[in-house]
């Protein structure tokens, strides 16, 4: 690996580059490029038919890529050894003949990574599925029992990386906390995760690191202390008289335009409530106004969907557009 | 993490030299466990089993006392096996795909080539089993109800040529799978096919002296009849007609599946 001059930091476990996969006219993954690092989880979020499951499929060799390559732990998926020991994946808990039962399709997994049975009864026992269940057909599973199933299965192998395409689709709140601990936990273990979802709220708690994807191109990517704040100096307060604290604050220069009942503020919270003590103005609110995760994922899924191709920097161009009401 | 490392310890993180192999055999005995692990798998095994065994009591309920010998008894319920086992081999490769199976298979074990391997490995051993099968119901039966010198004739050679027609079916059974990856388009193909082929070949005249190296029935009409005593060309008319209907649309099938993309 090195003697072709790339150099692959510790702190690399999967690597995608400039992966590009065409059908014909259409460009399902464009040109995407991203890094996970061990002992993270990252989430990969886009709207549906954005280029994640493809992006996936090619990361474990089911698709070939157009052009560009991923690797994990420095190698093609293809080239590890007995993969399941190594890589856990799912991609679709319903994937799974529907006349075999919990128990049989697991039994079958270990059968070929070569694992002792007992794990197959540690998995079960990992994802609460009792013996009871374990004998039913896969026909007879709900969704959230699938995906818990997939879950035992992608971890037979004891696997040092992760990749799980929806796997919180169809759990309940409480399957969805499950899945979050259980991943975290993974994660605090030195494990990688990737994970994939079309739902903000299933990874925004999970995820250490996000890449927000588009119309098959990168549309934002780090961690989600930096996306989050890319809109910091945004305020919104609420006074017993707005017109009073929109002169205070004019008078500060410090710009604030109404929104809803009270005052959008291009200043930090802090500095507002400066000026309302400075200026004895009573206030009854006052919040960040910065735009949340999901604003930015729906500002940079949408822009990408609309425009076809939206920069990977156009972070900061968004960033200065009004939350709309929802 | 606290120790140092190495500069080629830098390199690939994941350490898979010391990760057991996923050994062939491992393989072909998931392959088999797949075959009947489900009800369908299961019916079918016990259909191949229960049809071989109530075909020998019909031919000895229907049969002239003077053909009750081991080679009459063999030959009348190898007929039903050559209809379903080549079916065993279709679902062997197209339940992957109908199921959606082939999503985990290809992840855990990444080479097709080798997937393909032992699923053609598992197919072969379950036409043994069933022909093993057939061997020892007609050997009962022809101890029992046949005649005295029933077992006259048999020779290990005319044995071996009848399994590798056995064996063929089933090759061509996941060939035809393999082409179409589909369940109803192989096995319609896989019968419809080569009886529209027989069809052509006796019907248009032109083609008469092309039948015997095209058509797969009419080339191999002398062991359907019976007649184990092949000539040189008769033995080279089924290598070609095997050629044709088995060879070539297995290296197809398996082009494709290469190629596939496993949705």
């Amino acid at each position: 690996m090195s003697a072709d001059g790339r150099t692959r930091t510790l702190d690399t476990m999967i690597e995608v580059k400039g992966l590009t996969r065409t059908y014909g006219g259409y460009t399902a993954v464009d040109d995407i490029s991203f890094r996970t690092r061990p002992g993270s989880v990252t989430g990969f979020l886009g709207p549906n038919g954005a280029g994640k499951t493809t992006a996936m499929r090619i990361m474990v060799g089911l698709t070939a890529a157009t052009r560009g390559e991923a690797t994990i732990g420095g190698h093609r998926y293809h080239d590890i050894v007995n993969p399941g020991r190594h890589v856990g994946v799912l991609l679709d808990a319903g994937a799974q003949h529907a006349g075999r039962t919990g128990r049989e399709i697991l039994s079958l997994g270990a059968r070929i990574m070569g694992l002792p049975v007992s794990r197959v009864d540690e998995m079960l026992d990992l994802v609460s599925l009792d013996d009871d269940e374990a004998k039913r057909k896969l026909r007879n599973y709900s969704l959230g029992m699938k995906q818990r199933l997939g879950i035992a299965h992608a971890l037979l192998g004891d696997p040092e990386v992760l990749v799980l395409d929806e796997p919180a689709n169809g759990l309940d709140p409480a399957g969805i906390r499950w899945m979050r601990d259980l991943l975290r936990g993974y994660a605090r273990r030195g494990g990688t995760v990737l994970l994939s979802s079309h739902l903000l709220h299933e990874v925004e708690l999970v995820a250490d690191d996000l890449v927000l994807i588009g119309r098959g191109r990168i549309v934002a990517s780090g961690d989600r202390e930096s996306l989050a704040s890319t809109d910091a100096a945004s305020t919104l307060a609420r006074a017993r008289d707005n017109d009073e604290l929109a002169a205070a604050l004019a008078r500060e220069g410090i710009t604030a335009v109404p929104e809803g009942a009270g005052l959008r503020v291009s200043a930090s919270t802090a500095d507002v409530s400066r000026v309302s003590v400075q200026h004895s103005v009573i206030l009854t609110d006052l919040r960040s106004g910065a735009k949340g995760l999901e604003d930015l994922f729906l500002d940079l899924t949408s822009s990408a969907q609309r425009e076809g191709a939206a920069a990977p920097g156009s972070l900061a161009a968004l960033s200065t557009s009004n939350g709309s009401p929802r | 993490m606290t120790s140092t490392r190495t500069d080629h310890q830098l390199l690939p993180r994941l350490d898979v030299a010391s990760t057991p192999r996923i050994r062939f055999s491992r393989l072909v005995s998931v392959e088999l466990r797949k075959a009947v692990d489900t009800r369908a798998g299961r019916w079918l095994v016990a259909a191949i089993l229960a049809i071989t065994a109530a075909s020998m009591l019909l031919f000895y309920a229907i049969g002239d006392d003077a053909d009750r010998t081991f080679p009459d008894f063999i030959g009348f319920a190898a007929q039903p096996q050559m209809f379903l086992l080549p079916v065993l081999g279709i679902l062997l490769i197209t339940s992957e795909w109908s199921q959606r199976t082939a999503l985990v298979t290809f992840t855990l074990a990444p080479s097709r080539s080798t997937v393909i391997g032992a699923k053609v490995v598992a197919a072969m051993l379950l036409a043994l089993l069933a022909f093993a099968g057939a061997l020892l119901l007609a050997g009962l039966a022809t101890l029992v109800a046949g005649r005295d010198d029933g077992f006259d004739g048999v020779s290990v050679a005319v044995l071996l040529l009848f399994l590798a027609v056995q064996l063929l079916g089933v090759l061509q059974g996941v060939a035809f799978g393999l082409l179409w990856l589909s369940t109803p388009a192989a096995i319609v193909t896989f019968f419809v096919l080569p009886t529209a082929s027989t069809l052509v070949f006796t019907t248009v005249p032109a083609l008469g002296d092309l039948a015997p190296w095209l058509d797969l029935q009419t080339a191999q009409s002398p062991l359907v009849n019976g007649d184990f005593t092949l000539t040189w060309e008769q033995l080279a008319r089924i290598g070609v007609t095997a050629l044709v209907w088995v060879v070539l649309p297995f290296v197809a099938g398996w082009l494709r599946v290469m190629r596939a993309e496993i949705k």
